[in-house]
C-alpha cells in the first residue's frame, strides 16, 4: 500500500510484544491501560486547549475584530492563561444542594465523551478500541452524558438551571434519534459498524460522494442534529446567555465550570470526528479516480494530518453556525426534529436500503 | 420594596414564580421583571423601577432654564440630542423668539443622526438578546462613524449637550457636511447587510412574528407612540403632527404596519433608519447660512403660563410640560417620556408567550430604563 | 375643531367648569367630583374623541396640590387640558381615569408616589419609583436634610 510507512500497527504490535516478554499478562494489560489512559488525557487537554482558543479566533474572524492577540505570539498561550485562573477561583458551595450530586455531575460529562473518543480512529492502527459494535457503542455512551446535564440542573438548588437542564434534556434525548438514524444510514451503506472497516471501504472513494443523494441527506441531517446534541450553535439555549445567564451551568464555579466547558468542546469534537470517519473517509486522503499522479502526491500527507483536517473543517463549520444564526426557542427546536428531522431521516434510511439493495452506489 | 407583590401569588401547583433581577443581560438596563410562569408559560409579570430614580423632575425646580439641559441628556441618552431639542423649543416658544433657519436645519440633521445611531443600538443588542451575536459588533462598527460626527462637532459621543435657549453652543465643524456624507453612502450600502443577517433569516422570523401582538385599541388605550405604535396601525408621528424645526420643509414616509408583532416592531424601525437617511439627505446640501445662536438675556425668565412641547424621539413622543411662574426657576417640569409609557404594555403583551418570547418582546420594545424613572 | 367650537361644545357637558384660553391649548378647570363623568363624556362623545391622553402630571402649586390631564383626539386631531385642584393637603382624593384610559394606570401611581395624591378606583395604587420610607418628595414643603442642600 502506498502509505505504508504511516502504518501504525507495526508500533503498537512492537509495544506489546516487548510488554509481554518484559512482564506477566496482566501486568502488560494493565500498563497498556495505564498508557492508554494517560495518551488520551493528553490528548483531550490539548484539543480541549486548541478548540477553546480556535473558537475565540474564529467568533472573532466572524465579527470583523481580532481575538486574543496579547498573551503569548498570537494569543496562544490564552487558553492555559484561563485555566490557570479557573483553577484559582474560589469554589462557592450552594446552600441547600445536594452535594454528592453537584459534584458528581462534572465527572458524568466528562466520562461520557472519554469514552467515546477511545473508539475512534486516527489512523491505520491508532485506534484504543476496535469494537464491532464501533458505530453503536459510541452512541451509546455519548448519550450517558445527558445525565450529567440533568443532575447538575436539578441539585443546583436553583429554578433557572432546572429550567436550563430540562431543555437541555429534551433537547439531547430527542436530537439523539435524527444521529442514530443518519448513522445507520452509512451503516446500511458500509455493511458494518466497526469503524475501521467504515474506513477501509471508503479506500476508493469517500462515502459522501460514493452514496450520493441519501448520503448527502443523511450528512447535512446529522450536522444539523449533531450542533443539537452538543447543546452548540442556534441551538444553545440550555445555556442560551442572554436569558437565563448561563442555564444548567450557572452555579458551578472554578475546574467544575472548567470540566462542562472543556466537555462542550470535546463533544464538539467527537461529534466532528464522527463526522470525518463516518462520512469523509476518516484518515483515507482525498482521492480522485483516474488521475494517478494527484493520488500519489495525496498519499504523501500522513493520514493523521487528514484526519485532523476534515474534522477542523466540521469544526469549523459547527463554529460558523453559532456566530452567524439567532437561537431557537425550545418549541421551535422540538418541533423541528419531530416534525421535521425524523421523518426525512426515516424517508432516507429507506431510500438509502433500497439504493444498496439495487447497487445504484458507487 | 417591602410591599407584598399583588397578582403574583403561586396558588395553583404548577405554577412558580422567578425574578428577572436589576442585573440581567437582555433587560438593558436596571429594571426588576417579577414573572410568574407555568411551566415555560409567561402568566403574569409585574415590573419593579426605580433603581435609577434621581429626581430630575425636582432637581429642575430649583436650577434655571439653561441649565435643565444638561439633565435631559441623561434621561434617555440615546436620544440625548432630541431630549435637549425639545426643552429648546419649549423656552423659545415661550419667549416667542424667532430661530434663524440655520439652526433649525442643523438640529434637524443632529435629531435624526441621533435617530439613526440609536436604532443601530437597538439593532445591535435586539440581535445579541436572541442569540445572533455577531449582529451586536456590526451594529457598533457602523454607530462608531456618527459618533465621531458628534465628537468632532460636539464635543461628546452620546452625551452630547449642543442645543441651548436661543440655538446651538457652538457652530458645526468645517468637516461636518462631508463626514455626513460619506456616513449615508457607506450606510445605504451597508444596511441591506443587516436585512440579510436578521430580517429574511428563518429563524429569526420564527422567533418574531406573530409574537407579543398589540392591538391598534390598546396603543391608544396605552399611549404607546414611536415605533412601537406605528407598527399596530397608530399614526402618532409627531414630526408630522405638529412639524417643529426644520421637519416642515421635508418630505418623508410615516411608515405604518398593521400587524402589531414583534417582527413588525423591527420593521419599522429599520424603515425609520431608511427614512432618517432620506431626510438628512435633503438637508444636508443646502444648510442656510446665518448665525448659530440668537442673542439671549443672560436670565432667562418665562412668563407666567403653561408650555407644552412634543418632539418625537427614536422610542416615542417626548413631552415636556413646563409650567411657570415668572421666575427663574419653573413651578414645576414634568417629561412625559416614552419609554415609561411603553414599559406599561409589557405586561399585557406578554401573557401566555415564553421565556424566550419575554426576551424577544422587551427588545423590540426597546426600553432605556433611565428614562422611564427619570 | 378649534379652540373657539370646542369651548362652545363642552360648556353644553357642564355648567360647572371654568375654561380658559392658554397659550396653546383649551384648559378646562374642574371641580374634582365632576371629573370622571366629564372625562368619559369628552372620550364617548363623536364630536370631541378624546381617546389618546398623551400627560398625567401632578402639581404642587404652593398651596393647593392638583392634576392636570393633556388630552388629544387621534381622529379630529384636537386638544383640550384638563385641570383639578384641592386645597386638602393631608389626604387628597381624586377620581381615578385608569377604566377611561388605560394609560393613567402607571401615570396616576407615578403621582401618588412623588406627591402623595390617592386616586379612587385605582386597581393597583402603590409606590412606583421609592419605598414607604420616602415622603413625597416633589411637594414644596418636602425636607431632607441629608439630600438636600438648601442655601
Amino acid at each position: 500500500m502506498p502509505f505504508d510507512i504511516y502504518d501504525f500497527t507495526s508500533l503498537t504490535k512492537w509495544i506489546d510484544t516487548s510488554l509481554h516478554s518484559a512482564m506477566s499478562p496482566f501486568w502488560t494489560t494493565v500498563t497498556e491501560m495505564v498508557i492508554i489512559g494517560v495518551l488520551i488525557l493528553l490528548f483531550y487537554a490539548i484539543v480541549g486547549l486548541f478548540l477553546v482558543y480556535a473558537e475565540r479566533k474564529v467568533c472573532a474572524f466572524m465579527q470583523n475584530r481580532l481575538g486574543p492577540n496579547r498573551v503569548g505570539p498570537f494569543g496562544i498561550f490564552q487558553t492555559i492563561a484561563d485555566l490557570i485562573k479557573l483553577l484559582f477561583v474560589e469554589l462557592v458551595p450552594i446552600k441547600n444542594a445536594d452535594k454528592f450530586l453537584f459534584n458528581l455531575a462534572p465527572f458524568i460529562v466528562i466520562i461520557a465523551s472519554f469514552m467515546a473518543i477511545a473508539a475512534i480512529p486516527f489512523a491505520l492502527g491508532l485506534q484504543a478500541i476496535d469494537l464491532n459494535i464501533g458505530v453503536l457503542y459510541i452512541i451509546a455512551v455519548s448519550s450517558m452524558g445527558v445525565v450529567g446535564i440533568l443532575i447538575a440542573g436539578w441539585s443546583s438548588n436553583n429554578k433557572y438551571s432546572l429550567i436550563g437542564a430540562m431543555r437541555s434534556g429534551a433537547q439531547i434525548v430527542s436530537y439523539e434519534l435524527s444521529v442514530g438514524l443518519a448513522l445507520i444510514t452509512v451503516v446500511i451503506l458500509a455493511g458494518s459498524l466497526q469503524l475501521s472497516t467504515i474506513v477501509e471501504s471508503q479506500r476508493d472513494g469517500w462515502f459522501l460522494f460514493k452514496g450520493h443523494i441519501p448520503a448527502f441527506i443523511a450528512f447535512i441531517l446529522y450536522m444539523i442534529a449533531s450542533t443539537a446534541e452538543t447543546n452548540r450553535g442556534p441551538f444553545d439555549l440550555a445555556e442560551a446567555e442572554s436569558e437565563l445567564t448561563a442555564g444548567y451551568h450557572t452555579e458551578y464555579s472554578g475546574i467544575k465550570f472548567a470540566f462542562f466547558f472543556l466537555a462542550e468542546y470535546i463533544n464538539m469534537f467527537i461529534v466532528a470526528s464522527i463526522a470525518a470517519t463516518v462520512f469523509l473517509g476518516g484518515w483515507m486522503p482525498f482521492h480522485v479516480g483516474g488521475w494517478e499522479g494527484f493520488n500519489h502526491v495525496m498519499d504523501f500527507i500522513p493520514p493523521f494530518f487528514w484526519y485532523l483536517g476534515k474534522t477542523a473543517f466540521v469544526i469549523f463549520m459547527m463554529m460558523w453556525f453559532k456566530w452567524t444564526f439567532p437561537r431557537l426557542r425550545i418549541d421551535q427546536l422540538l418541533t423541528l426534529e419531530w416534525k421535521y428531522l425524523l421523518p426525512i431521516n426515516l424517508v432516507n434510511v429507506l431510500f438509502m436500503s433500497f439504493i444498496v439493495l439495487m447497487g445504484w452506489h458507487f | 420594596m417591602e410591599e407584598k407583590v399583588k397578582n403574583i401569588t403561586a396558588d395553583d401547583q404548577q405554577e412558580y414564580v422567578i425574578n428577572m433581577g436589576p442585573q440581567h443581560p437582555s433587560t438593558h438596563g436596571v429594571l426588576r421583571l417579577v414573572v410568574s410562569l407555568k411551566g415555560e408559560i409567561v402568566q403574569n409579570l409585574i415590573p419593579h423601577i426605580g433603581y435609577i430614580h434621581r429626581g430630575i423632575e425636582k432637581m429642575c425646580e430649583s436650577i434655571t432654564y439653561p441649565q435643565i439641559i444638561h439633565l435631559t441628556d441623561r434621561m434617555d441618552y440615546l436620544s440625548a440630542h432630541i431630549n435637549n431639542e425639545a426643552v429648546c423649543l419649549n423656552v423659545e416658544k415661550a419667549l416667542e423668539i424667532d430661530i434663524p433657519d440655520r439652526i433649525k436645519v442643523i438640529r434637524t440633521i443632529m435629531a435624526e443622526l441621533t435617530r439613526i445611531q440609536s436604532h443601530q443600538l437597538w439593532w445591535c443588542s435586539f440581535g445579541m438578546d436572541l442569540g445572533g451575536l455577531t449582529c451586536f459588533f456590526y451594529g457598533l462598527r457602523d454607530r462608531e462613524k456618527i459618533l465621531d460626527i458628534f465628537e468632532e462637532t460636539c464635543g461628546g459621543r452620546m452625551i452630547v449637550s449642543y442645543n441651548c435657549p436661543g440655538g446651538l453652543m457652538y457652530d458645526i465643524h468645517p468637516n461636518f457636511q462631508k463626514r455626513v456624507k460619506e456616513f449615508i453612502n457607506y450606510f445605504r450600502k451597508t444596511l441591506p447587510e443587516y436585512d440579510q443577517l436578521l430580517t429574511g433569516n428563518v429563524i429569526f422570523k420564527e422567533r418574531t412574528k406573530g409574537v407579543g401582538r398589540l392591538s391598534l385599541e390598546d396603543a391608544i388605550a396605552y399611549g404607546a407612540t414611536g415605533p412601537t405604535g406605528r407598527a399596530s396601525g397608530f399614526s402618532c408621528d409627531v414630526r408630522k403632527q405638529e412639524p417643529y424645526s426644520a421637519y416642515d420643509r421635508v418630505s418623508f414616509n410615516e411608515v405604518l404596519f398593521n400587524d402589531g408583532d414583534t417582527y413588525h416592531r423591527y420593521l419599522a424601525r429599520i424603515a425609520e433608519m431608511r427614512e432618517s437617511m432620506d431626510i438628512i439627505e435633503q438637508l444636508i446640501d443646502n444648510i442656510p447660512e446665518g448665525p448659530y445662536a440668537v442673542k439671549m438675556k443672560p436670565v432667562i425668565k418665562l412668563p407666567e403660563g403653561e408650555y407644552y412641547q412634543r418632539v418625537e424621539t427614536a422610542r416615542g413622543e417626548l413631552g415636556v410640560y413646563i409650567i411657570s411662574d415668572g421666575n427663574k426657576n419653573p413651578l414645576r417640569v414634568k417629561f412625559r417620556s416614552p419609554n415609561f409609557v411603553n414599559l406599561s404594555i409589557l405586561n399585557e403583551i406578554s401573557k401566555g408567550w415564553k421565556i424566550a418570547d419575554l426576551v424577544a418582546i422587551g427588545g423590540s420594545l426597546d426600553l432605556v430604563i433611565p428614562d422611564i424613572d427619570r | 375643531m378649534d379652540n373657539k367650537q370646542l369651548e362652545e361644545l363642552i360648556t353644553t357637558f357642564d355648567q360647572d367648569i371654568e375654561t380658559t384660553e392658554g397659550k396653546q391649548y383649551l384648559e378646562v378647570t374642574l371641580p374634582a367630583d365632576k371629573l370622571h363623568s366629564f372625562a368619559a363624556q369628552l372620550k364617548e362623545n363623536d364630536k370631541t374623541r378624546f381617546d389618546y391622553l398623551f400627560c398625567l402630571t401632578g402639581v404642587d402649586y404652593g398651596q393647593d396640590l392638583g392634576v392636570v390631564y393633556h388630552l388629544r383626539s387621534t381622529v379630529h386631531s384636537h386638544y383640550i387640558v384638563l385641570k383639578v385642584r384641592t386645597s386638602d393637603r393631608e389626604n387628597p382624593k381624586f377620581d381615578s381615569v385608569t377604566d377611561i384610559w388605560k394609560t393613567a394606570e402607571f401615570h396616576e401611581r407615578e403621582v401618588f408616589d412623588l406627591l402623595g395624591i390617592s386616586f379612587n378606583n385605582h386597581p393597583d395604587l402603590r409606590r412606583l419609583f421609592l419605598d414607604s420610607s420616602w415622603g413625597y418628595p416633589l411637594r414644596k414643603d418636602y425636607v431632607d436634610d441629608i439630600n438636600i442642600v438648601t442655601k
